[in-house]
């Protein structure tokens, strides 16, 4: 219900609000303004432009699926278990959120690179090289985005009522029959919020994907990775791609609010 | 003994040391105030919380105590809880059929015993329902078949009718009582409203920070509480004193002519029907008459229930008429009158 007077808004905070919408709004704006319309159909099936639109979507999607096979178990431990240290492990899982992607794809570059700790050894023992290759594009989108399914799952886990486990537990279920029977399907709606999540920050994925994995066509080159390259060259192709991630963007958004976000918040 | 429980826990302040033995088809009630111990003795006997000490046997086989533990899952019983917390994402009839799934029996079966169980407690046709679908009475009716149909050997029953509105527990007691009358293993009911005991079961135990402090029988321990919160429960004023003769000597001063010849220390208990108030001194066939001063009165059904201080203590129900023709209001002074005949005395 709304208070009388909630309305008036105070000048002091509708400046200010007023300045940040026209921030946030306006370069989206320009590039509606901006974007070569007559010449878009052609622009939108140039060679590269379909091959990094599909590798973003078919990586995206690889590295939101990794997220969820290794976060949801990792959210469960974090939100449930009694292991010792989680608070650490929490602060650790977490850390990706905060940094830079550069120096995420820095550290992956060390660690899973030819000359780096695992990939030395993968190199060596199997002839497997990680770097500069799409497998390279979905590490390091995992990397980036999986925190934020954690994040979103563990809050989930947070808010449902651990007492319906219990019940499980009364009712012959194990841990494991619980978490699948029980626990999944009522935390469903805070996992497929963190899944979209997800799967909108790997798409936008740029700092650790160049990187780790490089910029080239075909292979590694996803949108945010081919509109960098683009601005350089053919500012036209930029925006046209520019234009395309926005629209996929705004769909994520209007998914979010009127499947999972608007229900879990009426 | 079908079940046998020594159980010492320490969760936070509360240390919890209750032993507990109920026999095949009994029901025992475990009574005591919020924070007494209750729930977590449930949890003890359900798995989900490990005793520090102690031994839970059901039918002679060791669920917990020494190294031995087994997890909630292995042991046979079911468990309705307060709010009867059905799967919000699974049908009523999933709900009901979940146990029998978990240990195995094939969906068909399952099925069938779950539908046949929701016709037991009168929610023929409901199973197809949502639980957020139903109404609290209906909701606990579910709960309780789905803790029925895998045939525990113990039934742990937490609150079960206290989240209920009266009328509705009215009805769902009467028809728990019926199962309860049909089921063959042990079962423990935590309750802390002394009618849950008194038509339920067959024993009771009232628990008191952590400890057992009364055992026996529903109307035992009705009528001659041991500590102030049974006889509070159960509406009777408490006595302590020392008898001497026909007299009690109370603990808290003053004295109670009783009609028996009682000695050492006893228990004075007093109905509230039974206190008579007047505005002055009455003479005449009263033994025990009281300088009282009223310190609060809540309407009782078609009686007013007056709380008394003073040299003793006393909880008095009088009529409404009396009580407005008496013109009392609180901090009044009046005379409380006992007969001596309707004092109950018993050993401490």
């Amino acid at each position: 219900m709304r208070r009388p007077g909630t309305a008036r808004v105070p000048v002091p905070l509708a400046v200010p609000a007023a300045l940040a919408v026209a921030f946030l709004v306006l370069p989206l704006v320009g590039l509606l303004v901006r974007a070569p319309w007559s010449s878009l159909g052609e622009q939108l099936t140039a060679p590269g432009v379909g091959q990094a639109l599909r590798l973003s979507l078919l990586s995206a999607t690889a590295a939101t699926a990794v997220s969820l096979v290794l976060g949801v178990p990792l959210a469960w431990v974090l939100a449930r278990s009694r292991i010792r240290g989680r608070t650490v492990l929490r602060a650790l899982v977490t850390v990706p959120l905060v940094l830079p992607p550069v120096v995420g794809g820095v550290a992956l570059f060390l660690v899973l690179g030819r000359q780096g700790i695992v990939g030395s050894w993968l190199d060596d023992a199997f002839g497997i090289t990680i770097p500069f290759t799409t497998a390279a594009v979905v590490i390091a989108q995992t990397f980036v985005a999986m925190p934020f399914l954690v994040v979103s799952v563990e809050g989930a886990l947070r808010a449902a009522d651990a007492r319906f486990e219990d019940v499980a537990a009364t009712l012959g279920a194990d841990r494991w029959t619980t978490f699948r029977r029980v626990t999944l399907p009522m935390v469903a709606p805070g996992v497929a919020a963190g899944a979209v999540l997800c799967w909108a920050r790997a798409l936008g994925e740029f700092g650790a994907t160049i990187t780790f994995a490089g910029n080239f066509p075909g292979t590694t080159q996803t949108m945010p990775t081919a509109v960098y390259l683009a601005l350089q060259s053919e500012p036209e192709a930029a925006v046209v791609l520019s234009l395309v991630l926005l629209a996929v963007s705004l769909a994520t958004l209007l998914l979010l609010r009127d499947r999972w976000l608007g229900r879990a918040t009426p | 003994m079908s079940l046998s429980a020594q159980v010492a826990v320490q969760r936070g302040s509360l240390a919890l040391d209750v032993d507990v033995d109920v026999a095949d088809g009994e029901v025992l009630a475990v009574l005591g105030p919020n924070g007494a111990g209750k729930s977590t003795l449930l949890r003890v006997l359900a798995g989900l919380l490990r005793a520090d000490a102690g031994r839970v046997t059901v039918d002679g086989e060791v669920w917990d105590g020494g190294n031995a533990f087994l997890p909630p899952h292995r042991r046979r019983l079911g468990m309705v809880f307060q709010d009867a917390l059905l799967f919000p994402h699974l049908t009523v009839a999933d709900n009901v059929a979940f146990g029998l799934r978990t240990r195995g029996e094939r969906r068909t079966a399952a099925r069938a015993a779950a539908d046949g169980w929701l016709t037991r407690v009168g929610l023929d046709g409901l199973g197809g329902r949502r639980p957020a679908e139903l109404s609290g009475g209906q909701a606990q009716r579910a709960a309780l078949a789905r803790a029925l149909v895998g045939e525990p050997a113990l039934l742990l029953l937490d609150e079960p009718l206290s989240a209920l509105d009266a009328r509705t527990r009215l009805t769902v007691r009467a028809e728990l009582r019926r199962h309860l009358a049909d089921f063959g293993g042990s079962a423990v009911l935590v309750t802390h409203d002394p009618v849950d005991a008194m038509a339920l079961a067959d024993s009771v135990v009232v628990v008191e920070e952590g400890r057992v402090v009364q055992a026996g029988t529903p109307t035992e321990v009705g009528r001659r509480p041991r500590t102030d919160y049974v006889a509070r429960l159960v509406g009777l004023s408490l006595l302590p004193g020392t008898g001497a003769g026909r007299t009690v000597r109370l603990d808290g001063g003053g004295e109670v002519a009783v009609a028996e010849e009682v000695s050492g220390p006893v228990f004075a208990a007093v109905r509230p029907e039974s206190v008579a108030l007047y505005l002055a001194r009455p003479e005449g066939s009263p033994r025990n008459v009281w300088p009282s001063r009223l310190a609060g009165a809540v309407p009782h059904g078609t009686t007013v229930r007056c709380e008394l201080i003073g040299a003793v203590p006393l909880v008095a129900d009088v009529t409404a008429t009396a009580f407005a023709e008496l013109g009392l209001a609180p901090g009044a002074e009046v005379w409380a009158a006992v007969k001596a005949s309707e004092v109950a005395v018993y050993a401490r």
